[in-house]
């Protein structure tokens, strides 16, 4: 793991946060949760990248030949797929808000205090 | 052990077939198919954790065993705990089903589906044995959690609870993931008995210490452990009372459940000799959980919010349990965790029976018009009692476990921190009960936190004054007589001692995972509870209830002292998934940082 990716991921993440506890609409607010989760994307790639190694896909090459770690590229798969169902859904409650209470300020919306 | 696997698939199937069928199936038959699933899985769980008395069941996913001590392959590792959460989670599902067959007048099959999917996915998380899908599954439940939460979309309270719950939650998920992926770069493994085994050899780095503080950060969040809890009372408000009942009953726990499993298969290696640190730092933040939560909750007047503020509370206690890092603790903390779920589930089945039948749940306009409902109350009134740990429901047994493990842990001083959180929040709850179902005080005159009027849905108008449906009775009796049996079966302390003492036992996990040769197993002293004094912090417990219940009746503000605190802590519950973000990163700041200082 090198230090520079380990430097960027951790970047992603607190921008990503610093950006949602600051955010003043909803769909900036996913955003800024997405580029937080992005930071899990490249620590993962970045844990298992090797210089000078091939794609992990043996079809073609010889069983020898060093290749990245496939692990990891599964986790980030696995992964995408989790934070596109969450953005999806937290879009959907987006759009409901915008729809029925005519604003996307989570400030706007609160009704639970106390 | 192949059951372990069907007791995931069912769930998962049955979840599919409701929406694949949904055009054909009447809804009569989805209901009876959710019911059914939820009853399959507490089955084939009830008949894992039989299995699992004698040795901790393994079993390898698609037959992808470790070879020399190298697991690539996902696997399944369950022991009386894992199956236990499961059973828990299984029976509170059914029972939940049950409750909403009349009372979700206006859900489709989508909402069994729902409830299913959310099922199989705690089933999951109690069994994984590696970090990868412990994650995988803390997702799956969690993505289905919210969606559950905010099903009445079309209300302002449950969209805004669900979207708190989700964005607080996803950022728990981020640090989790990041945990795993620093971990899975030291030891190139996700595994939990094989991180163990690559990380037992030396004592723990900055590294190791970060990414432990990443995962148990994520899973304290799930366990709404203070200052990551605000999400919990905002989802557990507004949620629906049959989704209510799995998440305040199972779900929270089995981050606490997590926390245990993976520090004691994986780091508890690592962090020999820094032990007594970080049970100081787990045993603090229980306690300020515990006492944050008890406060809240006595300044509420929302019944829903009032519970989630118990169920806060409570979980600070477990934490304080699991915390100490002793099996006997940890036995308690799970005792507890059973027996307080039932009447947990029960309080919030009788919150449901009110919302039934007035359409809200707020104490205020609720004042004394709670007699009608005579059963209720009565059994409204003994949850109450039993949660301020009542002998000899579940939650006295566990709660006497709990202060057994503190004492012989050396943290002698959290018996009476025990006693007096249990009064504050027994008291919470009998003075709501008096004021609803009795009629007892001045009504209360605090604004409504959560609007009310659109709960109506939760009514059916063509139910004749007085009569409750027998679904709704049936699931609180059970809940109740399920919190009974978790204090009075017999040799169940000392089995969960017992159970616990495997638990713990680092190398005998990594054994039963990856093979080779384990020493001779712990033996297990039998707990020998309950002590006569154990009697007398009980009788404590509920008569300081009972008195802080009366003197709060009396005044309708809290004392002047008290007032200033109070508010401040209040307007922190602001409702703005930014703030709670904030608390969020700021908790994980001071934790992380705490465990390298302290642990490496």
């Amino acid at each position: 793991m090198s230090a520079p990716a380990l430097v960027v991921a951790a970047w992603l993440l607190l921008i990503g946060l610093y950006g949602v506890v600051t955010s003043r609409h909803l769909v900036h607010l996913i955003v800024c949760l997405s580029v937080a989760q992005a930071s899990t994307y490249v620590l993962l790639l970045a844990v298992g990248f090797r210089e000078g190694a091939k794609a992990p896909i043996f079809g073609d090459i010889p069983a020898s030949s060093p290749v990245v770690d496939p692990v990891v590229q599964a986790l980030t798969l696995t992964d995408i797929v989790v934070q596109a169902s969450v953005s999806a859904l937290l879009l959907a409650l987006a759009i409901q808000a915008r729809k029925r209470f005519g604003t996307v300020d989570p400030n706007r919306i609160g009704e639970l205090r106390g | 052990m192949d059951l372990a696997a069907l007791a995931i698939a069912v769930p998962l199937l049955a979840a599919a077939g409701l929406v694949g069928l949904r055009p054909l199936l009447p809804r009569w038959g989805a209901q009876v198919l959710g019911v059914a699933a939820a009853a399959a899985v507490a089955v084939l769980c009830s008949i894992v954790l039989v299995r699992a008395r004698d040795e901790t069941l393994v079993y390898w996913l698609g037959g992808w065993r470790p070879r020399g001590g190298v697991a690539i392959g996902i696997g399944f590792e369950i022991d009386q705990f894992g199956a236990g959460a499961a059973v828990l989670a299984a029976l509170l599902a059914v029972g939940a089903v049950v409750f909403s067959l009349r009372y979700v007048g206006e859900t489709d099959d989508l909402f069994e589906a729902l409830m299913l999917v959310f099922l199989a996915g705690m089933v999951g998380f109690s069994f994984s044995g590696d970090l990868f899908t412990l994650f995988v599954f803390f997702e799956l439940t969690l993505i289905s959690a919210f969606v559950l939460c905010g099903y009445q979309i079309e209300r302002r309270a449950p969209l805004e609870g669900s979207l708190n719950f989700a964005v607080v939650n996803s950022v728990g998920g981020f640090l989790f993931l990041f945990g795993i992926g620093l971990v899975y770069g030291r030891t190139g493994a996700l595994n939990l008995a094989q991180i163990g085994r690559v990380l037992d050899g030396e004592p723990a780095d900055a590294l190791v210490a970060v990414a432990f503080g990443l995962i148990v950060c994520a899973l304290l969040i799930k366990a709404a452990i203070v200052p990551f809890h605000f999400w919990l009372a905002d989802a557990y408000a507004v949620a629906r009372t049959p989704v209510c009942i799995l998440l305040a009953g199972v779900m929270s726990e089995l981050g606490l459940y997590a926390v245990g499993r993976i520090y004691w298969s994986a780091f508890s290696g690592a962090f020999t000799g820094a032990e007594g640190e970080l049970r100081a730092i787990l045993v603090a933040a229980g306690v300020v959980t515990a006492v944050l939560g008890a406060l809240m909750a006595l300044a509420q007047t929302h019944l829903k919010r009032l519970l989630a503020f118990v169920t806060v509370s409570y979980l600070g206690l477990m934490l304080a349990g699991v915390g100490l890092l002793t099996a006997e603790g940890l036995a308690g903390a799970a005792l507890f965790a059973v027996g307080d779920g039932f009447l947990k589930a029960a309080l919030f089945v009788g919150v449901g029976v009110v919302q039934h039948r007035f359409g809200h749940v707020d104490v205020g306009p609720l004042h004394g018009r709670g007699r009608a409902l005579t059963v209720t109350a009565v059994l409204f009134a003994v949850s109450s009692f039993a949660v301020a740990s009542l002998p000899p429901f579940g939650s006295f047994l566990g709660k006497t476990l709990l202060e057994h493990g503190a004492t012989s842990a050396g943290y002698g001083w959290l018996v009476p921190v025990f006693v007096g959180v249990s009064a504050l929040c027994g008291a919470a709850l009998l003075r709501a009960w008096a004021r609803v179902f009795a009629g007892l005080g001045e009504p209360a005159e605090e604004p409504r936190t959560i609007e009310s009027s659109g709960e109506e849905a939760g009514r059916e108008g063509d139910e004749p004054p007085g009569r409750r449906p027998w679904t709704m009775l049936l699931p609180l009796a059970a809940f109740i007589v399920a919190g009974l049996a978790a204090g009075v079966w017999p040799g169940l302390a000392d089995g969960t001692v017992a159970a616990a003492e495997r638990f713990v036992d680092h190398r005998s996990y990594a054994v039963s995972a990856l093979g080779g040769s384990a020493g001779p197993p712990r033996a297990a002293i039998p707990s020998g509870v309950p002590h006569w004094y154990d009697w007398l912090y009980s009788a404590i417990s509920l008569g300081g209830a009972v008195l802080v219940a009366w003197v709060t009746l009396q005044g309708r503000r809290p004392a002047r002292p008290l007032r200033r605190p109070l508010s401040v802590l209040r307007a922190a519950h602001s409702g703005h998934p930014g703030d709670y973000v904030a608390f969020v990163v700021a908790g994980t700041a001071i934790l992380g940082g705490l465990f390298t200082l302290l642990l490496t």
